[in-house]
């Protein structure tokens, strides 16, 4: 009897476990992983990865991560469940941010260095194609239907489409000043681009590849040059879009249907990069200098903890 | 019939040709050029005081060949062809003659990298009034104010937004006691003004000041010299005003009271260093680098920046010609990334580039004016040098 009541209760553990997501978050400068329970609040565990980790993605299984350690040039294959290192995807000097394809064999990286797009096939761990593209590509992302990979060059200011059958750039779309993120909508309709020494963002139509609409913020009692749009996310329904206003330290959170901000939410110093909860009810945003995470409750828009994790935060992906 | 058939051919034929048009791809066929001018005058070089700091003769030019470079990367997407024609005056040779004979009536826009007379010289010129002139060497404030001239942009900070930017890190560390030494050039005199302008600025006490006079070889004496030379009432810190670097850097370390030394040498007001790696810096600093194979000078980085602004208004104004160009650059919407973590834009009451000044010591950046706390109601960039109320500029043109 003892016996199954353990038994039980270690099977509800576990179970509470499993369903319990994970957040887990790069540090840059303590070369570090570190993960984080968002429904206690709580830091878990920080292990150790490469040197100066940054770009962060899980593949679709949620099975494997991949984490961009700059410092070492390589793209780290890292098992979600044991963190332990399986393998090193070649990907050009200095990966920083990358994107992976829906059915999570082909890994895309943009190399600021050399102006180029590295296309690698993931089970062969080989690079497949480099594609010039203009000056400082940074953001990246597959379109969901994986029609397009879309990088966006900091210096050119445009973002350039790659149809990911020909691995050939087949439109640019001009941008404003420095391009840093951007995300699809998830019927890939639509492209939103964050520029960040403009302090706009840019919503562009997959279909004709133009500029529907182009979206400023303000925040009172900020200066418009702190205003700095960097990681940008839609939700599924495309009702809300959140944009990262860095150094503004503030999250914006903008109608998707109507592009007008309705809100914008403190949280902590440097705001980057955007993760949704897979159920999409929260959102986790790293702020790089306030070494930190903050938590937002996305049914009543409100910052509800933040967590703090190491130095200097960088890419953050949730594990279910 | 056939009539009917026909004109539904048209339709279809013109809406292909529309639907093209507003594509990229076919605007990217038809090539564009945008010719900039670079203009300057060799340089004998200097006596130096370190055999660190290599003389370059070509200070200027790498920062402008990277632009093109970069600005090309854009065009071959857009359309454009950006080259560069450099003429560089030999030492003993007249700019105004070169100018006259190489550029006027030829280019709409011209990156000077001169002296400040010798920039003033050129910008009377009757031919520069259909150009605009992109200063990339000078930081006298007499350029941004009473000699300003409305067809001349000027890159690197002038000597009252370094000092500003020095005083307001000055102020934060509390820092409020100034030995200031001047050294015997004008242009010395002319920083040592802006200090006292800052000073004054930001509620800074000059409690002593002294020029210093030597003409023999310090190199010989420094050590016994400065100590004596020093000796003045308690102080926080020596500001040295040596632009040309003849003696500052042998004041550090040598002072009688230990106190640090800022200013023209010691802790530095840039708008470039090598020590400079955010926002990106890091990535301009290693493609400048491989290159020129050296590192980055304000000279560069102003031509570079120049280059780049042009660049980003032919690409938005779609344009080689000097007004709709001119009028993006002095736009509201112009936003310039310079790699110092904030949008570059020009002032339009002197036609200086607001940015921040970096503060570094020799192998560290020690921080980034505007300081936080610094406010201004537009912009904090607005809290480094001359403010529109204060402009002497008023566009007089002679």
């Amino acid at each position: 009897m003892k016996k199954i009541r353990t038994i039980i209760f270690l099977w509800l553990s576990l179970t509470g476990l499993a369903s319990a997501e994970t957040v887990l978050v790069t540090l840059e400068k303590d070369n570090a992983l570190a993960m984080v329970d968002p429904i206690a609040g709580k830091l878990i565990n920080t292990v150790n990865v490469g040197q100066r980790p940054r770009g962060i993605a899980i593949s679709p299984d949620h099975k494997t991560l991949y984490i961009a350690t700059s410092d070492d040039n390589t793209i780290q294959i890292v098992d979600a469940n044991t963190l332990k290192v399986l393998g090193r995807l070649p990907s050009g000097d200095d990966p920083e941010t990358f994107a992976i394809n829906p059915a999570g064999d082909r890994l895309y990286v943009s190399n600021e260095d050399d102006s180029q797009v590295t296309v690698i096939d993931i089970a062969h761990q080989k690079i497949i194609k480099k594609i010039k593209v203009g000056v400082e590509p940074e953001g990246i992302a597959v379109s969901p239907d994986n029609h397009w990979v879309v990088s966006a060059s900091e210096t050119t200011n445009m973002v350039h489409w790659i149809d990911t059958k020909t691995n050939e750039i087949k439109e640019n779309t001009l941008v404003d000043s420095r391009p840093r993120a951007l995300a699809f909508t998830d019927d890939s309709a639509q492209l939103w681009v964050t520029s960040e020494m403009a302090g706009t963002l840019s919503v562009i139509d997959s279909k004709n590849q133009q500029i529907l609409k182009t979206i400023s913020f303000e925040v009172p009692g900020i200066t418009a040059e702190k205003i700095q749009p960097v990681g940008v996310l839609i939700d599924k329904q495309k009702q809300y879009a959140y944009v990262a206003l860095g150094p503004a330290n503030r999250v914006a959170v903008v109608n998707a249907q109507t592009y007008l901000v309705e809100k914008v939410l403190l949280v902590g110093s440097r705001v980057w990069n955007l993760a949704f909860s897979p159920d999409e009810k929260r959102l986790y945003t790293t702020n790089g200098v306030s070494n930190d995470i903050s938590i937002i409750d996305l049914e009543t828009q409100t910052v509800t903890k933040s967590v703090a994790v190491g130095n200097y935060p960088w890419g953050v992906v949730v594990k279910p | 019939m056939h009539l009917i058939n026909l004109s539904i051919q048209r339709i279809v034929f013109f809406s292909i040709m529309i639907l093209l048009c507003g594509n990229g791809l076919v605007q990217a066929k038809t090539t564009q050029t945008v010719t900039i001018a670079y203009l300057t005058q060799e340089q004998l070089a200097p006596p130096v005081l370190s055999n660190l700091d290599p003389f370059i003769k070509d200070v200027g030019i790498g920062g402008a060949e990277l632009a093109i470079s970069d600005n090309n990367t854009t065009g071959q997407f857009t359309g454009q062809q950006f080259t560069l024609k450099k003429f560089i005056v030999p030492v003993e040779g007249s700019v105004s003659d070169s100018f006259n004979k190489n550029i006027a009536g030829k280019f709409n826009f011209l990156i000077v990298n001169l002296p400040a007379d010798k920039l003033l010289e050129i910008a009377d010129l009757p031919a520069t009034a259909n150009m605009l002139l992109f200063d990339v060497a000078t930081s006298e404030d007499a350029l941004r104010n009473q000699q300003c001239r409305r067809q001349v942009l000027h890159l690197l900070p002038s000597f009252s937004m370094r000092a500003d930017a020095l005083a307001q890190y000055m102020m934060k560390k509390r820092w409020t006691k100034w030995f200031l030494i001047v050294g015997t050039k004008p242009q010395d005199q002319l920083f040592a003004e802006a200090i006292k302008r800052s000073a004054k600025r930001f509620n800074m006490k000059i409690v002593a000041e002294k020029n210093w006079e030597h003409t023999y070889d310090a190199r010989r004496s420094a050590q016994a010299d400065v100590a004596v030379f020093t000796q003045v009432d308690d102080y926080d810190v020596l500001v040295v005003a040596d632009v040309s670097g003849e003696f500052g850097e042998y004041l550090d370390y040598r002072t009688w009271l230990p106190r640090p030394v800022i200013g023209t040498q010691g802790l530095i007001a840039s708008a470039w260093h090598p020590t400079h790696e955010q926002w990106g810096a890091v990535q301009i600093q290693n493609r400048f680098r491989e290159q020129t194979g050296r590192w980055m000078q304000e000279q560069d980085y102003g031509a570079y920046l120049a280059t780049r602004a042009i660049g980003e208004a032919a690409t938005r104004s779609h344009s080689n010609d000097l007004i709709p160009v001119k009028n993006y650059l002095l736009g509201k919407q112009f936003a310039l990334q310079g790699y110092k973590g904030t949008p570059l834009s020009f002032r339009e009451w002197d036609g200086q580039l607001r940015q921040p000044v970096l503060l570094a010591a020799p192998r560290s950046l020690v921080a980034i004016a505007p300081i936080e706390g610094f406010l201004h109601p537009k912009t904090e960039l607005d809290t480094l040098g001359y403010d529109q109320p204060e402009t002497a500029c008023h566009w007089n043109t002679p």
